[in-house]
């Protein structure tokens, strides 16, 4: 439904170009779920930003399409291109349930939302507000509140309200449970599922939680300083990891099934944009390393059927 | 753990009480409407030894930075007392008394992004408590100390980071700058308030892993305030879980982790999200948020949301009783939930053995 083939960001940043995101692929498959898991600084929001062309002024799409039903997103005007935004492609933004307008009612909000995409007449859109507060679990009557009045949770959820309005197929998600508790992290995880199984949804969720990629995601794309370090499926993401940054990472996160006094931690700090090293990106980290790693960039190789892996050593 | 050893509290915290009055508006004073309050904590017990990692687990709400504040003497408590190195709190927060408490009492906080002054550079922010304090005679002395901090957060070596602005370091290296700046002072307790909630899963490990050392090496009590039950199971010695005000669990955390006992705990357990597909499990989801801490619930604080919640539940408040070694749990119904626990283990495993050929 949606491919992203090759696709490189560039920042310019007094006069030299950095190199964001190199040479990164996948698919977005009809109602299913992806996970794009790495570190901060690793060029998985610039990814997820580039999907709609919302880059910031000085970022640029160096190469690579974006296909969505065959179209290539990158080549379309920008009046072409929103009929995508939003229409079929929306997003809810990280932080973005402390970005409503606070002297504004919620169900307005909403509304708005909706008349920016659609010729609704007033009467039609409080009747489509109400039916998406209900579809996303707020009472219709609170439509009438402000902000303030709803809690962190209740306002995550008139988020995702409002990036339904135009009834997208792919929902992008940057960290939406971040900053939440667990229990209401665990509602809103909940909600998700439910909206993708009812309407069909495909879910791009951006966060750096393993534990909520393995709740929720069929399909992962770990990067690392800027492109793919491993992509599969979630299940041999979890438990058939080949690249050694994947492999640490999955030991570094506390599992509550079984409690240790032992947790990996991955040594160093990722690699900055203005200093990449030569080869591999993780080889400064990487406990596998060797000369080759040193000198070679490794490709990204299909090791296995739908199995992705950019390393000289992948694991089997 | 071994049986606990008064002398060996660091911290001891009894019936703990604090209260908010709620501003009334002209409505409810014309009206002569009583004064309402928010019951932030609520009768809250527990002990610190010395040494010890003690978690405190809840969510927004649930009354878990209230007691950290008092708990460092940063508020009064409504009733009740605190009890540091034997010393009441009320005394020791007061007077002369006060710096010594400010030296043997630190904090860590969540955000080291905010916790840094960006103007200052990383000397001259760790030598900054030391002045405070006055424990310095010379300069000589001042970079010593400095470096020793730097060193104990594991900056090394210190002198690269002495002329760094904060703005120049990673999160993780941010918040081992906090931790040095906490440990200048050689505290006795370190309050952590989700000191790794803003770093990235790769370098959270290794903070906790210092905090611990720190501990093994030097017998800093910490007290580490958190809603993560998957860091606090990787990181603590015992876990206190609060709701609402109050504790309603508290024990070894392996005993809160693999046996949990109150219907709040294993809620909350059946929501971590577990880093493996396989294991995906049924959630026991909450429905709503807790509630609004002025008008209590009658009975249990936790009946509304409980899935085990009985009539009784109503009424009857449930007091902390002991269910295991050291652990106590705050719920009325624990010996029926036990007993229709086993009931259903018993039944999936009849499903199991049938199962087989």
């Amino acid at each position: 439904m949606l491919e992203v083939r090759g696709l490189s960001v560039d920042y310019l940043s007094n006069g030299t170009a950095l190199h964001a995101v190199e040479n990164v692929s996948f698919k977005v498959e009809k109602g299913r779920s992806i996970g794009l898991v790495g570190e901060s600084g690793c060029g998985k929001t610039t990814t997820m930003l580039s999907l709609l062309r919302l880059l910031p002024a000085d970022g640029r799409i160096v190469s690579g399409q974006i296909l969505y039903d065959g179209m290539d997103l990158l080549q379309l005007s920008e009046h072409e291109m929103r009929g995508y935004r939003w229409n079929r492609i929306a997003i809810v933004f990280q932080g973005a349930m402390n970005a409503l307008n606070p002297v504004r009612k919620i169900g307005d909000q909403i509304a708005e939302a909706i008349q920016l995409h659609d010729r609704l007449d007033n009467r039609e859109t409080r009747q489509r507000v109400g039916e998406l507060m209900e579809m996303v679990g707020i009472a219709p009557e609170r439509a009438r509140q402000y902000p303030h009045q709803f809690s962190g949770g209740m306002r995550q959820r008139a988020m995702i309200a409002m990036s339904l309005a135009c009834n997208p197929d792919i929902l992008i998600a940057d960290e939406p449970t971040t900053a939440l508790d667990v229990m209401i992290q665990a509602q809103i995880l909940d909600l998700l599922q439910q909206l993708q199984s009812q309407l069909g949804l495909s879910i791009v969720l951006v966060t750096h939680d393993l534990g909520v990629v393995a709740e929720l995601c069929d399909d992962v794309l770990v990067m690392y300083g800027g492109k793919v370090a491993e992509y599969g499926d979630v299940d041999t993401i979890f438990n058939n990891p080949a690249h050694p940054y994947t492999r640490r990472l999955l030991e570094a996160f506390p599992d509550v099934d079984s409690p240790t006094s032992t947790l990996a931690s991955i040594p160093g700090y990722p690699p900055p944009l203005d200093n990449l090293p030569a080869g591999c990106r993780f080889e400064p980290r990487c406990y596998r390393k060797t000369d080759l790693c040193t000198a070679v960039s490794p490709d990204v190789i299909e090791i296995k059927p739908r199995h992705f892996v950019a390393c000289h050593h992948a694991e089997e | 753990m071994e049986a606990e050893d008064p002398l060996e509290r660091i911290l001891q915290v009894s019936n703990l009480r604090k209260l908010y009055p709620v501003s009334r508006g002209i409505m409810d004073v014309l009206t002569r409407q009583p004064r309402r309050y928010v019951h932030a904590v609520d009768d809250v017990s527990f002990s610190l030894q010395k040494g010890e990692i003690l978690g405190l687990v809840g969510e927004s709400g649930s009354g878990k930075t209230t007691v950290a504040m008092s708990a460092m003497g940063l508020l009064d408590p409504s009733e009740g007392k605190i009890l540091f190195n034997g010393e009441d709190m009320r005394d020791l927060s007061r007077g002369k008394q006060r710096l010594k408490l400010r030296r043997e009492i630190q904090m860590v906080f969540q955000d080291p992004y905010e916790a840094l002054n960006p103007r200052q550079k990383v000397f001259s922010i760790i030598a900054e408590p030391l002045e405070v304090h006055g424990l310095t005679r010379s300069w000589e002395e001042k970079v010593e100390k400095v470096k020793a901090a730097l060193s104990a957060a594991g900056l090394k070596p210190a002198e690269n980071y002495f002329d760094r602005y904060p703005e120049e370091l990673s999160g993780g290296q941010r918040q081992r700058v906090v931790i040095a700046g906490a440990l200048i002072l050689n505290p006795k307790l370190l309050v952590a308030d989700e000191p790794v909630s803003m770093l990235d899963v790769s370098i959270r490990a290794e903070i906790l892993s210092l905090l611990r050392e720190l501990r093994d090496q030097r017998g800093i009590s910490i007290l580490y305030i958190t809603h993560d039950l998957a860091t606090a199971g990787f990181f603590t010695d015992r876990i206190a879980v609060m709701y609402l005000g109050r504790i309603v669990e508290i024990g070894p955390t392996s005993q809160v982790l693999t046996n949990p006992q109150h219907p709040y705990t294993r809620a909350l357990l059946s929501v971590m999200p577990v880093p493996n597909p396989r294991r995906r499990r049924q959630r026991q989801i909450l429905h709503g948020e807790i509630p609004n801490p002025i008008n209590l619930p009658t009975g249990c604080r936790f009946h509304p949301r409980c899935p085990d919640a009985i009539g009784r539940c109503r009424q009857v408040d449930p007091q902390l009783q002991t269910v295991g070694a050291q652990h106590t749990a705050a719920c009325i119904r624990l010996d029926e939930i036990h007993a229709e626990d086993k009931e259903n283990k018993e039944k999936v495993e009849h499903a199991y053995q049938r199962s087989l050929p």
